[in-house]
Order: C-alpha cells, then structure tokens, then sequence
C-alpha cells in the first residue's frame, strides 16, 4: 500500500477494495466536529454531536427522516448561515482551521467543499459553463486552462463520453442522471478538498444511482467524502465509517462493515434491520 | 333538501360546468370587443387615403360644385312629418374659395351628377385641396402653352415635376443654412453674456471682437437670403390657372402644389398606386395644415425615441429595486409596506405624475441645470422647460411599478437550489445574483419591460406638460453634435390623436388622419413589443428552462 501524502492521488487499488480493513499508516482527521449543537430559533435540532472524518475516506450519515442529519451536512460549509435565526454552538475544525470563529470568511470556507444537492441543480447555462462556473467565479478567464478542468472534471464524473459533443448545448437538456453527475463535476471542477453529497441519489432511478455509486468509490482517491443518505443499503455500499442519527442525536458513529455487522447500540440495530424508520 | 334543489347544487356548484360556459363567455366578450375596436379603426382608417370620383354636381339653387361624396343620410325630418329624403355630405375643398371644405347637400336639390374626365384634385401646400379643371398655364403674368387639349395638362405634370424636388431642396437648404448662421449668431450673443459675468476684465475686447463677427455673419444672411429669394421667386413665377364648377378661376403656384391627381380618369391599379403613395406620404412625411394633412413622421419618432429612451432609464431602476427587495432585503415588515406602496404607485393617476414631473424634472432639475450649464441663455429656458428627457423619466418614473412587480415575480421564480448551488462552489452573494439569478430570470424581468412599454408607448396626459407639443420644429435626433438633444420637445402619437382629433379647426379633414394614427400606434406597440418578444423568447431557447 502506498504511502498517503496530502493531496497525492496515489492509491490505485482502493477502486475496488474497500480501504476500512486494510491495515495502513494513521490516516489524518480531516473534519473534526466537537460539541456540536445547532438551534432554529428556540428549538434545538442538533444536540452535542462529535464526530470525525479521516482523509480520503467516505463518512456516511444515516437516519430516519428529520434526524438532523443534512442539517449537520450543511453545518460544514455553513450553509446554515443562508437560514434566518440558525445558531451554533460547538467547534467544527477542518484541517486543524476552526470554522465558525468569526475571523473566518464564509466563501473561503465554501471554497474547501464541493457540494451535492439532494435535487440536481445545474445553471440554465451550456454544460461547459455549469462545470467551469467555479472556475469562472474565481476569475480565472484563460481558455485553455477552463477546458482542461472541464473535461478533467467530466471525466473524473464518468460523464465526459457523454456530452464531449454538447459542451455547448443547455445543460438542462441532459437526463437527470446526467444532470446529477454534471453537478458533481461542477463541484470537483474546482479542486475542494472535501465533497459533501446530500442524498445525492434519491431522486434518481437504480441505474443512474449505481453510476453515481461506482462515481463515489472512484471519487474517494482524490478527496473526502462526507454522504447524507437515507438508504442503508447504499450506506453499506460505499462508505467506510457510518453515522446513525435520531431526532438530533448522534446515537453511534463506527466502521460500516461493523456498524452494519455489530452494532453496539440497539437502536441502531433496530434501525439497521427495518424495525422502524 | 329536495331533490330538484339538490340535483341544481350538484349541477352548478360541484361539476362547475355553468362555470366553465362562464369563462368561455367572458374571454369571446373580452376578444369581441377588442376586434371590435381594432377593425372599427382600422376600416375607418384605411378608407382616409382612398380616391373617390370627382362628381360635378349641378343644383337647383346653387352654384355647381366638383364634390367627393362622403356619406349619405336620411334628411332630419320636420317634428310629425316623414323624412324628406336623403342628403348627402360632400368634400368641396377649394377653402380659399368657398370658406369651407365640407357640406351637405339636399339629393332632391340636385339637377344633374357628371363625372368629368378632366376633373382635377390638387394637393396643395396650403389652404387644403382644390377641385376644379386646368385653364392655362402663365408665367410672369404670360401665357405659357394653349390651353388646347390635353397638352397644358402634360405640361403642367412636367413642370410639377421639376419644380416640386427644386422647391423642397430649397427649403432643406433654407433649413440647414440659415440655422447654422443663426446658432453662429446666438454662440456671439451667449460669447458676449458669459464675458460679461465671468471676464468683466477682457470683455471691450470680446464685445468687440463678436461684433465683428456678427456683422459678418449678418453680411452672409442677407447675402443667403438674396440668393434664396431669388431662386424661390423663379420657381414660384410659374403658376397654373385652374378654374371651379362654377367658373370663378384661381392662380396657384406650381411649387406650391403637392400632387396632381385626375380622380375620374384614374385606373384601378392608378388608384391603389395613389393610394400606397399617401399612405407612404403619410408614415414618412411632415405634417401640414396644422397636422390635418400631410405625414405624421416626426411623431412616429418622437414617440419611438421617448419610449426607447424611458426603457433604458427605467428597466435598470426597476430591476435593481427588484433585486434589493428580493435578495438583499430582511423580509419583513417594512419591506412589505414598500411592496405595497409600490403596487399602489401602479394605481396613480397618470397626470399625477406629470405634474411631479413638471414641479420636480422640469422645474427643478431643468432650471438648476439651466443655472449651473447655461447661465448666459437665461432668462430663455435650455433644459428648464419640457423635453424629450424629461418625458422619458416622467414615463419611467410611471412604468417602474410594473417593472419591479415583474421582476420581483422573475426573482421568486429562480429555484432556491440554484443559489445554494452557486453559493455552495463558494461564489458570494453579488456573483451567485449576477452570474446565476440575473441570468435565469430575464425572460421574466423583459416581460415587465413588454408591459411598462406597453404602457408608456399609450400614455398620454403627463405627457402634454412635460414636453409633448402639437409641432416640433426639429427632430430630437439630428445629424449636429451631440446628435440626441435631450432638451428639444417632440411630437407624440397619443398626443397627436387628441390634437388633431379635438383641437383641430377642421375636425372633417382630420377625422380619417385620427383613425390613421390610432392605428399606426397601434402597430408601433405591437413592433415594440415584438422586438422585445424575440429577444425573450431568443433567450428561452437559450436556457431552454422550463421554470417559466
């Protein structure tokens, strides 16, 4: 197994096998959150979560509908901050940066993350320029640099074979799995750090889902993943650490494959095993 | 219930189909009168440029008169007896002769019709058309050519057509060079006025030196003028004499004629070309006669340049108010008391808004302006009184309201996960309204710019005293810097329609110009709104978004 070096893209074998069990060297925290609560006004949506996220690994978040879950996603690139009356209390560090402290600029941070919305959402603009908009926001105008992340994005999505002819063409011409893979090139056309998918397959039917499945183990040699989903089944497909949520609480955060073998808490087995949810 | 009652109920309240019928009534009545009105103006309009025959209509008691019949009616009938018959209106023209243009006639009075071949209408300069037939031809007070046949006809056609362009590029240059010499003249005189306040040192000199400069300029006007008079003098010596039904005759000008026309002798493609040609005298001409006659060319333009101007200055005001309300804005109380506030703005009365155009634009802004800019023309007003600038901001100051209603409604409509996507790539909040928001609701925001210029392309009232008059000498566009004169009036369909409509001396000849004009701004809406459609609808296919 090769050596894990910060932003190298060395790890070729992890396509298809998963790296939970394979020993290696300590791999870093890269999202540490610490204390974490989160208020709507006077109601409180979040209470005390700690959890942390290693490096190039796929963190999942599962949970029955209304657990806080998304709302945890969101706490992470402060998308929160859109939302009149939301209030945090907590630290959530990334690489070490503590986020929320007031010195820090809120597109900074964003710039970090890519995100994936539960529903695709491209730009009514060209499929070219829905992947280089970040890109382009960042005021980077040479041609031939735009095109390289273009298709280097596209092809990273697995959408490049695709739409190489339709560069030009509206972007909301493309069929919704389409549409979903080009919106996960727009977020890792720029390069972030970290890629935040919020249900990205829900709305999708089983083809497009695998697709985007096959996407997320490809995805994870490059960056870090953090995936919100309510289908367990996905959670056990892709990611290497699960954390299971309930009404705002964090019930248990551990491997996948042990978590969906062993749990420690019954909760979450009877989550796990359908008895509600 | 009984069952009857409830088998009603159940009819008109729970299946709704006396509703749909409803429905279906209200838009055929909707469409019905809007037809209506559209195809009333348009035939009443369309029938102004049409050549009837000349009649020579011979009385028992009167005069004969060379007439196109108008109209016939039944008679007014005497109080308990029967009608007497029918009368019909007639077009006499010949003013300077008769004192009037129009009159009816008591078809029992009538001895004899004739339509004789040739029988003359001729389009003057002034004193409207003349009836009547060609007697000779005199220059100088000498006969010219025998009035044998039809040769002094032929002849007149083919001096017409050389005197006529000759007299017309006169007036051009009369125009042009005696205005340069009189804006020279005025430049000296405002020379003078501004030494007088700023340099009271230097000023003998400069008096001196445009006294000078005036004289000179004065040589070269009378000079000009000469030479202008006399050219006009040879043109003017041909006149032709054409003599009424009665037999009085009458010397016109040849250069004061407009067109020569031989009703009864024409062909059907003859009158459909006599026809066309009207119609195009009409859109691309002057108007005459004090707009009874002639073209209505400066006010298709003024109306045109007004309406283009209000758009520019008041789509970007709007949209950047729809934009604070929308995006940036706390939504709360005080933003939905502006909201309603400007919704009622919409309901002002248009003359309102002149009149605060008038206090505020006019004498406000104008007359500060007029001081701070053009103090040596004072006490005579540059920017202080009406002008096309201040009716484009009068009528954007109106149309705001639809602007921002509509555009605020475009800003809803874009998708909340298209900002959280942009924002969420790490573009801050101007980017992400700019780049992606802006972009996506356009066709809506150029939806509100199809209805303020709807709107504003119809309004009339403030405009009357904001800079709107019956006759601009000048168009606000021209070829001398700086080639859009903000300052100048300018003429105004709406405008144009009450002048000519309820002002006019001569409401009969003005009537079909009425309908004429009702029906060309009618078309420049519609060419307005056209242009504004295809570049919205360019737009759609662009983003072929199916969120609108």
């Amino acid at each position: 197994m090769a050596a894990i070096t910060l932003g190298s893209i060395a790890r070729p074998e992890t396509a298809s096998s998963p790296a939970s069990g394979v020993p290696g060297p300590p791999l870093k925290d890269v999202i540490e959150i610490r204390g974490l609560s989160l208020f709507y006004g006077a109601k409180q949506a979040l209470f005390d979560i700690d959890v942390v996220c290693k490096e190039k690994r796929v963190m999942a978040f599962i949970g029955p509908s209304g657990c806080g879950k998304s709302t945890l996603l969101r706490c992470l690139n402060r998308m929160n901050d859109l939302i009149d009356g939301v209030r945090i209390q907590g630290s959530i560090k990334v690489a070490g940066q503590e986020l929320n402290s007031p010195d820090v600029d809120v597109v900074d941070v964003r710039k970090r993350f890519g995100m994936v919305f539960q529903k695709s959402n491209p730009f009514p603009k060209s499929v070219f320029e829905n992947v280089v908009y970040g890109l382009r926001i960042q005021g980077i105008k040479d041609k031939r640099r735009l095109h390289e992340a273009a298709e280097r994005s596209l092809r990273l999505a697995a959408l490049w074979d695709e739409v190489k002819d339709r560069l030009n063409d509206s972007a909301l011409g493309l069929s919704g799995g389409q549409m979903q893979r080009l919106c996960i090139a727009r977020a890792i056309a720029v390069e972030p750090e970290i890629l935040l998918m919020d249900e990205p397959c829900s709305a999708l039917d089983p083809i497009a889902t695998s697709k985007i499945e096959e996407l997320i183990f490809a995805l994870k040699e490059k960056f870090t993943i953090v995936i919100v989903t309510h289908n367990m089944q996905q959670a056990a497909r892709v990611s290497d650490e699960t954390a299971f949520f309930m009404l705002g609480k964090l019930i248990e955060v551990d491997r996948t494959d042990r978590m969906f073998t062993k749990p420690k808490e019954k909760l979450t087995e009877d989550y796990i095993t359908g008895r509600f949810g | 219930m009984k069952p009857i009652l409830k088998r009603l109920h159940r009819y008109y309240f729970i299946q709704g189909e006396p509703m749909i019928w409803l429905t279906g009534a209200g838009l055929s009545l909707s469409l019905l009168m809007i037809m209506g009105l559209i195809v009333l103006v348009v035939w009443r309009g369309a029938g102004a440029f049409w050549q009837e025959d000349l009649v020579l209509l011979k009385t028992k008691d009167e005069k004969p008169v060379l007439a196109e019949i108008l109209n016939r009616e039944p008679m007014p009938a005497a109080e308990g007896k029967p009608s007497a018959g029918f009368r019909i209106r007639t077009k006499i023209a010949n003013r300077d002769l008769n004192g009037l243009d129009f009159r009816w006639i008591d078809e029992p009075t009538i001895v004899s019709r004739e339509r004789p071949k040739d029988a003359v209408i001729l389009e003057r300069q002034e004193y409207g058309n003349f009836h009547g037939f060609l007697k000779e031809l005199v220059r100088d007070g000498q006969p010219l050519a025998s009035p044998a046949g039809g040769s002094a006809l032929a002849e007149l056609r083919k001096l017409h057509a050389e005197i006529r362009p000759a007299i017309l590029k006169l007036k051009a240059r009369e125009r042009e060079e005696v205005g340069a010499i009189n804006a020279e003249l005025e430049k000296e005189r405002l020379r003078v006025k501004t030494a007088e306040r700023e340099r009271p040192a230097r000023l003998a000199e400069i008096t001196a030196g445009s006294e000078r400069r005036t004289a000179e300029l004065k040589v070269r006007y009378e000079a000009l003028r000469e030479s202008l008079e006399k050219e006009r003098g040879l043109l003017s010596a041909t006149k032709a004499v054409f003599a009424d039904a009665a037999g009085q005759t009458k010397e016109i000008p040849v250069d004061e004629i407009v067109r020569i026309v031989l009703p009864n002798d024409l062909s059907l493609p003859g009158k459909l070309g006599l026809y066309f040609s009207r119609l195009g005298e009409f859109v691309f001409d002057e108007p005459r006669e004090s707009n009874t006659e002639g073209g209505i060319f400066p006010a298709i333009f003024g109306t045109v340049t007004m309406v283009l101007m209000m758009s520019i200055v008041g789509v970007p005001l709007g949209v950047l108010t729809a934009l604070y309300l929308r995006e940036y804005a706390v939504q709360g109380r005080v933003v939905r008391i502006v909201r309603i506030a400007v919704n009622n703005l919409a309901g002002v009365p248009s003359i309102v808004f002149g009149i605060f155009g008038l206090g505020f634009f006019v004498y406000g802004i104008g007359s500060s302006i007029d001081k701070l800019f053009f103090p040596a023309a004072l006490p005579s007003p540059t920017f202080g009184t009406g002008g096309i600038l201040w009716c484009a901001l009068t009528l954007a100051l109106l149309t705001i309201p639809v602007v921002v209603v509509a555009s605020e409604e475009a800003l809803a409509a874009v998708p909340r996960g298209m900002r959280e996507a942009s924002l969420a790539i790490g573009a801050t909040k101007w980017q992400t309204t700019y780049r992606v928001v802006l972009p996506a609701a356009a066709p809506g925001i150029l939806t509100g710019l199809i209805l303020a210029m709807a709107r504003g392309t119809g309004e009339v009232a403030p405009l009357m005293i904001v800079g709107v008059v019956k006759l601009a000498p000048t168009l606000p566009v021209d070829s001398s810097w700086p080639f859009l004169h903000l300052e100048r009036k300018i003429m105004h369909l709406g405008f144009h329609i009450y002048d000519v409509g309820f002002q006019s001396p001569n409401i009969e000849a003005a009537l079909p110009m009425v309908y004429m004009t009702t029906v060309l701004l009618m078309l420049v809406i519609v060419a307005l709104n056209l242009s504004a459609i295809l570049i919205r609808n360019h737009l759609r296919r662009k983003l072929s978004a199916s969120v609108f």
